[in-house]
């Protein structure tokens, strides 16, 4: 699978990632050899195979929906960029 | 000097040196020796100095616990409170962390002391610390190499003498790789035996921590203080921890061993292939029954591992942006600007290339090709080893395909480096334990044998390696510009 450079813009806005315009073709040919690689995969028949995704095919433990923290805001809007009246502040985005 | 956790816990209840002063000494090795090894990120003196000087009270007090007053530390990716974490990234170059990660805390009421963090590739992404914000750490056995990765400060600091242990996470074999590639022991347990709370993610279904120190029985110590059951991490493991240091000594005589063949084929260094059998000669020689094993599908774990590694990167790292913690961009425009700049000048290339492909693969008309497909491989590579597991009690070979390589030699072609995780990332995929320890050199640049255990048999791991280290003294050695 070879992409092209609007595949890869399209995908990094899908990220939310910013890359620079002049760095896009080295994306291109850095992730077209990375999904080269990937599709050894297809050498293998799997059909049928049940999908692993815990290793120990271990199932989410639960737990009763208590309160179990304090509340720390003021300690974790400390380490915040931007915040006021213990609010995070972002752009303005409702006109 | 003492290097090991086992010499300084003797000393320390012998009363032959006080954990102060040890901490010092350690710490006055990091100040000459670091400036050219760039092992840490940050050097914790004053905490250091502080939780030494509880710990002599501790031992004073006859109040010692497993690791009171062994001094030791954290690769930055384990949160420490009040303490920056930084994960090798400009994202989180300013994050102080607010709480422990249960290791951190783990290892803290064991009684040890902490000297700092270590450097690492950004976000544990990469096998060679040459992807760190931080700059690359040296190989101190050669300058000019690499340590390996992701946690190749832990291990250049270990192998250097800067710290007699320190801890480490694995995704793909970053604890086993940069242990072969520094010649010192590490393990990676089974997944679920430590906590990954406060471990800042890579991907959730295959981190997992664990130490480094010049010995087995080192880590048994270290490993015993972090593992167990931890009701935040819903992946934990609620089976019981072993004694591992208890169960050391219990001798390797008529355990079956099996040698994947697929791990000693086409791509192994012939001249590290040698190194090894010697190595398993010995074994033998201590009474292994040493056999042949197949792992038909270890060509696949390469491309397995990289979508399910991608994919959950691309998931876990979407959380850094730019609002609550970590890098902002400066004079966003709106709240799309603020993501993606933070975002775009927060990562470096390798993150970013790796967010790339996993937002690609779990995108929308690619999952079933790309991320169920790999989900798939996934289980035949278990499979691969629980068969194998029905003949033989452990799997042995190779750590790594070649020794070190030169700081440089692969950053051009990310492929290239992957494949240096050949023989470290299926066991991830399985979710089983491995360690690494050295047994030898080619071209001064030590050699390391992986160990591969079933679920939770992290005590057998240990034992072997603890009884190859009784007649072998590899792990002893010492890089000559730091002995």
């Amino acid at each position: 699978m070879t992409l092209k450079t609007d595949d890869v813009r399209s995908i990094a806005h899908l990220a939310r990632l910013h890359i620079e315009e002049d760095a896009v073709d080295q994306y291109v040919g850095d992730l077209s050899s990375i999904l080269a690689l990937v599709e050894q995969m297809n050498q293998v028949d799997s059909e049928g195979v049940i999908p692993l995704s815990n290793p120990l095919d271990a199932s989410q433990r639960l737990r009763a929906d208590e309160v179990s923290e304090s509340d720390q805001r003021d300690k974790f809007q400390g380490i915040a960029p931007d915040v006021a009246e213990g609010l995070y502040r972002v752009p303005r985005v409702i006109e | 000097m003492p290097y090991t956790v086992t010499e300084i816990r003797e000393g320390l209840a012998a009363g032959r040196f006080s954990s102060s002063e040890i901490t010092r000494d350690y710490l006055s090795r990091i100040a000459e020796h670091n400036p050219q090894l760039n092992c840490f990120i940050s050097v914790t003196e004053e905490i250091a100095l502080q939780q030494a000087q509880a710990a002599d009270k501790a031992l004073a007090d006859g109040k010692a616990e497993l690791l009171t007053g062994v001094p030791l530390a954290h690769k930055d990716l384990f949160c420490t409170d009040g303490v920056r974490t930084s994960c090798g990234s400009r994202m989180l170059d300013n994050f102080i962390a607010p709480y422990d990660a249960t290791v951190v805390e783990r290892i803290h009421d064991a009684g040890a002391v902490m000297l700092g963090k270590t450097n690492m590739d950004e976000f544990a992404m990469g096998s060679s610390n040459e992807n760190s914000w931080y700059g690359s750490v040296a190989n101190p056995w050669n300058a000019a190499h690499v340590p390996g990765g992701s946690s190749g400060g832990s291990a250049a600091a270990v192998a250097a003498g800067l710290v007699p242990a320190a801890t480490g996470t694995d995704t793909g074999g970053s604890i086993r790789q940069p242990a072969a590639l520094c010649g010192v022991t590490g393990i990676k347990p089974t997944y679920g035996r430590v906590s990954r709370y406060g471990m800042i993610a890579f991907a959730s279904s295959l981190d997992q921590g664990g130490p480094f120190a010049r010995s087995a029985a080192d880590c048994a110590l270290l490993l015993q203080a972090m593992s167990g059951f931890d009701p935040r991490d819903s992946t934990s493991s609620e089976n019981e921890v072993a004694d591992f240091s208890a169960q050391l000594d219990q001798g390797i005589e008529g355990l079956r061993i099996g040698l994947p063949k697929e791990f000693f084929a086409e791509g192994l260094d012939s001249r590290l292939a040698t190194v090894i059998e010697t190595a398993i000669g010995e074994l033998r020689k201590l009474g292994a029954d040493v056999r042949e094993v197949s792992l038909p599908n270890t060509g696949l774990s390469i491309p397995t591992y990289y979508v399910v590694a991608m994919a959950e990167c691309s998931s876990n790292l979407s959380r850094f942006d730019g609002v609550r913690f970590g890098h902002r961009c400066t004079d966003p425009v709106d709240l799309e600007d603020l993501y993606k700049r933070s975002r775009g000048e927060g990562f470096g290339d390798e993150v970013k290339r790796r967010i790339l492909i996993g937002t690609y693969a779990l995108s929308a008309g690619y999952y079933d090709a790309y991320y169920l497909k790999a989900q798939q491989l996934r289980r035949m590579i278990k499979n691969d080893f629980q068969q194998a597991f029905a003949d033989v009690d452990l799997i042995l070979g190779p750590t790594t395909p070649e020794v070190a390589f030169e700081i440089g030699a692969k950053t051009d072609d990310p492929v290239s480096m992957y494949l240096q995780d050949i023989y470290t990332i299926s066991l991830n995929l399985a979710g089983l334990p491995g360690m690494s320890l050295p047994v030898g050199f080619v071209d001064g640049l030590p050699v390391g044998m992986q160990l591969i255990g079933n679920y939770f048999d992290e005590a057998r791991l240990l034992q072997v390696a603890h009884r190859y280290q009784q007649v072998s003294d590899w792990h002893l050695q010492m890089p000559e510009a730091f002995s």
